[in-house]
């Protein structure tokens, strides 16, 4: 892949994190209303267990970071709430997740209206092989299209929520695969978001930009968080620090501590995350 | 200086420059190989159908008699003396002053009037080689090339035109004669062929109406009157064509020629039997380009003649056309839903693996194989029970139950299924699990992924399978002899009649065309540069599907460039 895809993590860290005072933020706000409950989560990839007894509260219209060394994981949370880790052969899970309140484990839950609810973006951009316009309809067509203006109508606003429509409304007919890796992220953010769900999950959706892309991202994130519940797997600490208002921080499938964010990083009730925090392992 | 020689050849060796050469090796002969083959087949097919100049060569035959011969000089060869006894017998006329003997093969023709149309003359008993301009070919439609000099026009048996005047009135009614036939032509094949199907439709709604024990005999009686009132109509109809018919022969049949053929005889030949006539003696070069073209095309757009030794290939080139297309109609669905079960839905295992390795070894089954399995299970098993429940009417006389295209191009399929499948399976596997999991966490399922994204992004490895399939499927000739190919066709595959594509037909193939030319012929020289011709044109018929579907296949790939990586 092209270079501007390749982790440049330093970089990141050094480019000014947009300037917001969550002390100031906090004070003001009221606790928010629940939108995933995690309760006594367990998960084994056949006999080895990945997650161990999870509890945890993700409020709504808040971003919630997952922190931790590798393969603590983070990511395999993440994918619960979407029942991404059903495509995996000889995985079990024991618990519940409640999204706003309704169990996404019972059997009658259908996977695909559930995905539609909580959308996801990955680590690597993943954008179709199919023109812009139609990397943001797919989400749509699959549900059934809308008529021509209203489809073109909602293109405009996921591409402008994404931050990405004065980029490309020139070009929506060509290949999605012509844009840069950030701007190909953005796309995928709008695409997720075209099909409105009420939760977005962000696996490490920068760790492959260059630094002036994952400044932007952090900015979309930020502004997203008035519409969605964002969650958002991070191996880069300052990341979480400058986007999430919660902060999990997550070691060896074990949840070892929640909280705010303002307090997680300093403040932490843990040694295990002080530690990792100021960077003794991980 | 001294350091470096001594470990020079060793470095040589080390560097992979050999290796290089070994390479280069590798390729240049593979090139010449291919490129060897089809100039030879290239040059010996195409130079058929230039219109050489025809010799007159006064010759002194065996017993010491002067003779005159009229020919084309197709080509010569030297002997040596032993080679020379081995062929006559007898070396005493062996020419002493002289090493090897040079001997021509000369197509003289008049094969009905002064057989053999085939000969071979020695150089060394040449007299003389003239080419005079009067000298003709004509075509015929049977009995091959008569040569000789046109010497009268005839009307009814009278003379109407001699001397100077006698081409241009033969080429006038020449034309006449030609438009005559295609009227004819297209009486035979529209009004006759549509005729002769639909008696056949009567008789077979008669016989149902026979085996029909339900019906009531008014009802009965009724549909039999019916049938036999359409049935007269079709008489009355087939009664006025062949009087028309027969009023069109008999106009065709009213000029004819007189030839003056080399042995002195006057060979009398009625205009119908003339395809067409040429002087190559006085045609300049440009005529003779536009002669060939002509050949060129007469050769890919008539049908054959003489036990195909004479005139097209038409049939047998739309037999194979039509054969390949329909097989890769049928092998695509099989393979690629074939392929998608394996890698997409079946849980991967020794069983899977299993019946992988089985795919796979399918692809080396010897052809002929297929070929016993597709006369047994389709023709007799699937066609003959067909006919048992849909065309019993039409029994004893088989409709499915007998081999033919359907089963041809179904035999072929599976034939090349293998190749479908795996190249399907590759461009499966290629496609990295973020975009099937992107299109998933949209809340597509996996049959919508499958459709809208997956299936699209292997699409060129697809395409792979089918050029791949159909570079095999064009080739085969064994098991089309079993299951659908004869030597001549009487109808195609595909004409005017519901349901226009009739798949239960029999059909001409080019790869059979050239073995039965080639080798169930009995005019051995007539028939070389036709099997050279048609092994020439077989080949670039296939280069031509591929390149189709490579050209196909490079814009998908454009389209979905950057995917893979």
């Amino acid at each position: 892949m092209s270079e501007e895809n390749k982790p440049i993590d330093e970089a990141a860290q050094s480019v000014p994190a947009p300037v917001i005072d969550r002390a100031a933020e906090d004070k003001d706000r009221e606790p928010s209303p629940t939108s995933l409950l995690v309760d006594k989560l367990s998960l084994f990839y056949g006999s080895q267990q990945a997650l161990v007894d999870i509890d945890m509260r993700i409020p709504q219209k808040e971003v919630t970071a997952f922190i931790g060394p590798s393969g603590c994981g983070k990511s395999t949370l993440l994918r619960c709430f979407n029942r991404m880790n059903d495509l995996i052969d000889g995985v079990t899970v024991n618990g519940h997740v409640l999204l706003d309140g309704y169990d996404i484990f019972a059997p009658e839950i259908d996977v695909a209206q559930l995905r539609r609810r909580i959308g996801m973006v990955f680590q690597r951009p993943n954008p179709f092989p199919k023109t812009i316009y139609e990397n943001v309809a797919y989400g749509l067509r699959i549900q059934g299209a809308p008529p021509k203006a209203e489809m073109d109508e909602i293109v405009e606003w996921a591409l402008r929520s994404a931050a990405i429509w004065d980029e490309v409304k020139d070009r929506l007919k060509e290949s999605a695969l012509g844009l840069s890796g950030g701007q190909q992220q953005r796309l995928v953010i709008a695409r997720a978001v075209a099909v409105k769900p009420s939760v977005l999950l962000l696996d490490e959706p920068a760790s492959a930009l260059d630094p002036i892309s994952t400044l932007k991202i952090e900015e979309l994130i930020h502004q997203l968080k008035s519409e969605y519940t964002i969650v958002i797997v991070t191996h880069n600490m300052q990341q979480a620090a400058r986007v999430s208002d919660n902060t999990a921080f997550l070691y060896l499938g074990e949840l070892i501590e929640f909280g705010r964010t303002q307090q997680v990083f300093t403040n932490p009730q843990e040694q295990q995350t002080e530690d990792y925090i100021t960077g003794r392992y991980g | 200086m001294l350091h470096m020689e001594k470990t020079s050849v060793r470095s040589w060796f080390s560097s992979g420059e050999l290796w290089i050469w070994i390479n280069a090796a590798a390729v240049g002969i593979s090139i010449a190989a291919v490129g060897g083959l089809l100039a030879l087949i290239a040059v010996r097919g195409l130079a058929h159908f230039w219109p050489s100049d025809i010799a007159e060569i006064r010759y002194l035959a065996a017993n010491d008699q002067e003779t005159i011969v009229v020919g084309e000089m197709i080509e010569s060869e030297t002997l040596s003396m032993a080679q020379y006894r081995d062929s006559t017998g007898d070396a005493s006329e062996f020419p002493a002053d002289q090493e090897i003997v040079r001997r021509w093969l000369i197509k003289t023709g008049n094969r009905r009037e002064d057989p053999p149309d085939f000969e071979w003359l020695y150089e060394y008993r040449f007299q003389a080689v003239a080419h005079p301009e009067s000298l003709a070919v004509f075509e015929r439609m049977e009995w091959g090339n008569a040569y000789g000099e046109l010497i009268a026009v005839l009307e009814d048996g009278e003379v109407v035109a001699g001397g100077e005047a006698v081409w241009p009135e033969f080429r006038a009614r020449l034309s006449r004669v030609e438009e005559i036939r295609d009227q004819i032509g297209e009486i035979e094949r529209g009004e006759f062929n549509a005729i002769n199907y639909e008696l056949e439709q009567l008789r077979l709604d008669r016989r149902r109406l026979e085996l029909n024990d339900r019906l009531s005999q008014a009802a009965r009686s009724s549909e039999e009157a019916s049938i036999t009132e359409a049935e007269e109509a079709l008489q009355m109809r087939y009664l006025r064509a062949e009087a028309e018919l027969r009023a069109l022969i008999d106009q065709r049949a009213r000029d004819s020629i007189e030839v003056e053929i080399s042995n002195g005889a006057i060979l009398r030949l009625n205009l119908a039997e003339v395809v067409r006539a040429w002087q190559p003696n006085q045609m300049s070069v440009a005529e003779k380009i536009g002669h060939y073209g002509t050949s060129v095309w007469l050769f890919l757009s008539e049908d054959p003649r003489e036990a195909n030794t004479e005139g097209g290939i038409f049939p047998a080139i739309f037999g194979t056309v039509l054969m390949v297309l329909l097989m890769s109609v049928l092998v695509t669905p099989l393979g690629v839903i074939a392929a998608v079960y394996l890698r997409e839905y079946a849980r991967q295992g020794p069983f899977v693996r299993l019946i992988r390795i089985a795919v796979n070894n399918l692809a080396g089954v010897p052809s002929i194989v297929y070929g016993v399995f597709g006369l047994g299970f389709f023709v007799y098993f699937i066609g003959g029970n067909l006919d048992q429940l849909f065309f019993e009417a039409a029994l004893p006389a088989p409709t499915f139950g007998t081999p033919g295209l359907v089963w041809a191009s179904l035999t072929l399929a599976l034939l090349t299924v293998p190749v479908v499948v795996v190249s399907t399976e590759e461009g499966l596997t290629r496609i990295p699990r973020s975009i099937r999991e992107g299109s998933l966490a949209l809340g597509a399922t996996k049959a919508e992924t499958l459709f809208k994204v997956v299936l699209p992004i292997a699409s060129p490895s697809i395409l792979t399978g089918i050029i791949l399939a159909v570079a095999r499927a064009a080739g085969e000739v064994a098991p089309l002899m079993l299951v659908g190919v004869v030597k001549l066709a009487p109808t195609l595959p595909l004409d005017g009649n519901f349901p226009y594509l009739h798949l239960e037909r029999k059909f001409m193939h080019l790869g059979f065309h050239i073995y039965d030319v080639g080798f169930q012929s009995p005019n051995v020289d007539a028939a070389r540069p036709l099997v050279y011709a048609t092994a020439l044109l077989l080949v670039l018929i296939i280069i031509a599907l591929n390149l189709t579907a490579i050209m196909l296949r490079t814009r998908l790939e454009n389209r979905y460039r950057g995917v893979e990586s």
